[in-house]
């Protein structure tokens, strides 16, 4: 391999430990990253790789254990020395801030004075030079997950590192977008920069990762070469176990089902100057099948979701009907009573109340549907029936969790979305609309997101799904949609959709015109 | 002529405090903190001043004293919240009611004692320049710091770097701190820039507005003071609008109680509060930009997890 294993190591980890109350989050971690390596650390969520990295990021303190940076001991007390070591961080949960500009953004990050506009023109240029589009001066607010990224990507390289820690860089990038992103890393080894690559797809660390550190339940439980080994012997060394691959049965008789979402010349005018406004959108979703919307992000995938759930109503009321029935002026209590369920791209602060308890927080979206339930008729809340059936969720979507009834925000961010969705599921809705359902989230849960997405399709329901992660629209739909700039293209049946075709799509060639656009490319 | 002059003179005596005091809190309220004791800390001021001013005999020693008191008062808000992260209502709430007893305790001795007046500055040739020239030359020395300082909060905010952290730290303290930015240290200074900016405004009551020492002599100015910065929509110039708005008003309506109209003395004494908050809730109509400026963190504790 291209990367230089015998020269000395830019970082070293010994014995390094994190207690936070009864659990050791990270029980003596030993890692060393060399000069110009892609190191992998891959690992379940709750393994322990986010308070490993903090802790060499300096936003976590250790409780014990040793630092070396190119052989000399350092205690990294904050971010601030972190960087001027020469560490650079992509946060997984951005951090951001969104009443500013992208480039004020970055300036922030940056501790030389020049001026805004020059920091500006340099972002662009090195967006625009590593493929990651960026526009300096919108609003971080108006920004989708993957433009954001982007931000944290350009903020991170302009700080010239010596070692780049990317938590799961790729998860919100077209496969075109990621293959720069990897060409940029690889050039960043090229120059002698070292990278921690953090990341839930074992394709992508076995393409270019020189080595891999596993972690499981805050133990390292192996070094090795991800390039010799397979992507299920990654899996199970992980989980520990097999992880089970998803499995669609046929769609059978769906061509003649009745559609139980109908989205019909569904526009939108911008909500801000920044977002996108949606064109004459065209949909059915029919009892028994899973359709994907694939997409780059930004290119009103929100806006469409927030039209469809009802956040936002719809001037005609016939622009969206579920079960057959008009339903573009209900809310989104009135479309969850006509059958429907919604599971948002955000998981906390919109799909759940952070500081609020799993039951609570399933009162919270389902006390209108099953108000009989959990809601006595003196209007008094039947605590016992909503924690039973917040349990009754834990149990089928095995969400891990250190208390019986933890709060939303105390989760990691997989079994937190296990939990979202399986709240919706276990309603067994007739019409599903999932944004991002396993975005963040490790092998084995996502598996098992997606396979309840495609059980729930083969009982009878219509279950709609937004994602820009392509292998997953790959492995649970039955057809794939693309949204380019507020225009949705017509669903490609399974079979006949090729990532080049969809790739093109998301990149803007005309809807429906996939194969001239590979004809003459 | 003389009388439009002298009315928009007062107008301007009146306005001079609810500016600095609200210009400082803007400052504070922009770090993330909602400091709750704007009232507390002008009164404390106001003893200070006056009190130095009296027993020196020289208003100049008083405006200083009247700044150090209010950022040393404010900066026992700030070890309670900051570094004890206390909640800032409460702590606020509690400052001002200190702050209120405490300067009547000390301001004991001071009343009814004549008490020293900052001299006007006239700038020479320009104060000749017909209605304008007195009116912006011929002042007195806090009225022109209180413009100064809005301008320069103006260009601190939004032109330099150091105010776009301290902005970031408002909007996302959580984010700020994973960048290595010290969110604590930036508060205490914002809080005490607050303070001194309460004190002085405090000062200007007991050293140029009426210069002697009456008990609660703050009357209500600090909850003013407040209540400009958020229908402002923390953005400086507008803050400098609506204590002008405000301050036109109150001095407007003292004249129409005195020419005797037949309306109720407390409905025009209401009308000032009334005018300035229809004024302001006009002007920040636009909700994109209200958004943006609100800081986004306001009011909530951080304790960074180490």
């Amino acid at each position: 391999m291209s990367a230089n294993h015998d020269g000395a190591n830019l970082l070293e980890v010994r014995g390094l430990t994190k207690i936070f109350g009864t659990l050791t989050a990270c029980d003596h971690i030993d890692l060393n990253i060399a000069k110009g390596e892609i190191h992998a650390l891959l690992g379940e969520n709750g393994a322990g790789k986010s308070t490993l990295v903090k802790m060499l990021f300096g936003s976590l303190e250790p409780n014990s254990g040793e630092i070396f940076w190119n052989g000399e001991a350092v205690r990294i007390t904050s971010p601030g020395m972190a960087k001027k070591l020469g560490i650079g961080m992509v946060f997984q949960h951005f951090s951001l801030f969104e009443a500013l500009t992208a480039a004020e953004n970055i300036a922030l990050s940056l501790d030389d004075g020049s001026p805004i506009s020059s920091i500006a023109a340099k972002a662009r240029a090195l967006s625009f030079s590593y493929g990651l589009p960026l526009d300096p001066d919108s609003l971080v607010g108006d920004l989708s997950v993957g433009e954001r990224q982007r931000i944290e990507i350009i903020r991170c390289l302009l700080q010239t590192p010596q070692l780049i820690i990317l938590d799961e860089p790729t998860s919100v990038l077209t496969p075109q977008e990621a293959d720069k992103l990897f060409e940029t890393l690889e050039r960043l080894r090229s120059e002698g920069k070292s990278i921690l690559y953090i990341s839930h797809r074992l394709e992508e660390v076995k393409r270019i990762c020189d080595r891999a550190t596993v972690l499981r339940h805050g133990k390292v439980v192996g070094h090795c070469n991800p390039r010799e080994e397979t992507a299920s012997s990654l899996a199970r060394m992980m989980v520990g176990n097999e992880v089970k691959a998803v499995v669609r049965a046929p769609a059978e008789g769906i061509e003649t089902a009745a559609p139980l979402l109908e989205i019909r010349a569904l526009s939108r005018k911008p909500a801000t100057p920044f977002s996108i406004p949606l064109k004459n959108i065209n949909l059915n979703v029919r009892a028994g099948e899973v359709i994907g919307i694939a997409g780059v992000a930004g290119n009103g995938q929100g806006e469409f979701f927030e039209s469809v759930s009802g956040e936002v109503l719809q001037q005609d009321a016939g622009s969206v009907r579920i079960r057959g029935k008009d339903a573009g002026a209900l809310s989104i209590t009135g479309r969850r009573l006509m059958g429907a369920a919604f599971v948002p791209e955000e998981r906390l602060g919109h799909g759940a109340a952070p500081r609020m308890k799993l039951s609570e927080n399933l009162l919270l979206s389902r006390h209108a549907t099953d108000g009989k339930v959990f809601v006595s008729s003196g209007g008094l809340v039947r605590a016992a029936a909503v924690y039973a059936a917040a349990q009754r969720i834990i149990v089928a979507m095995d969400v891990r969790k250190s208390a019986p009834d933890p709060e939303a925000a105390a989760l990691s961010g997989g079994n937190l979305q296990k939990f979202i969705v399986g709240r919706e599921l276990d309603r067994s809705p007739a019409v599903m609309v999932v944004n991002q359902p396993t975005w963040g989230v490790d092998a084995g849960a996502a598996a098992h997101i997606r396979q309840a997405l495609i059980e729930l399709a083969r009982s009878g329901s219509a279950v709609l799904v937004i994602s820009q992660d392509l292998d997953e629209l790959f492995e649970i739909s039955d057809a794939i949609a693309v949204m380019h700039n507020g225009e949705l293209s017509k669903p490609l049946p399974i079979a006949e959709a090729t990532f080049e075709k969809i790739g093109l799509l998301m990149g803007g060639a005309e809807p429906g015109h996939a194969e001239h656009a590979l004809e003459t490319a | 002529m003389d009388i439009t002059v002298n009315i928009l003179l007062t107008i301007a005596t009146a306005a001079t405090p609810l500016l600095i005091a609200a210009i400082g809190e803007l400052v504070v309220e922009r770090s993330g903190v909602l400091n709750l004791g704007v009232e507390g800390m002008m009164i404390m001021g106001a003893v200070a001043g006056f009190g130095a001013g009296y027993l020196t005999g020289s208003p100049w020693i008083g405006l200083l004293a009247a700044i150090a008191m209010g950022a040393v008062f404010s900066l026992l808000f700030a070890v309670m919240t900051l570094s004890l992260a206390t909640n800032q209502v409460a702590t606020g709430l509690s400052l001002t009611l200190l702050g209120l007893g405490l300067s009547g305790m000390m301001g004991t001795g001071f009343v009814g004692q004549p008490g020293e007046k900052l001299p006007n500055l006239y700038i020479p040739v320009l104060t000749e320049i017909p209605v304008v020239g007195k009116l912006l030359f011929g002042q007195d020395p806090i009225f022109y710091i209180s413009i100064a300082l809005t301008a320069a909060v103006m260009w601190f905010l939004f032109k330099t770097r150091t105010g776009l952290t301290l902005r970031s730290i408002g909007d996302s303290h959580t984010s700020a701190h994973a960048l290595g930015i010290k969110v604590i240290r930036y508060r205490y200074l914002a809080v005490m820039f607050g303070g001194a900016c309460a004190g002085l405004a405090g000062g200007h009551l007991s050293l140029v507005y009426t210069p002697q020492w009456v008990e609660n002599m703050s009357a209500g100015r600090g909850w003013i003071a407040l209540a400009l910065v958020v229908f402002a929509s923390w953005r400086p110039w507008r803050v400098l609008a609506g204590a002008y708005i405000f301050g036109a008003v109150w001095i407007g309506q003292l004249h129409a109680q005195a020419f005797g109209i037949p309306v109720p003395s407390q409905l025009l004494s209401s009308l000032p509060y009334l005018a300035t908050i229809v004024v302001l809730v006009l002007i920040s109509r636009n909700k994109r930009l209200t958004m943006m400026n609100t800081p986004a963190s306001l009011g909530q504790p951080f304790v960074p997890d180490r």
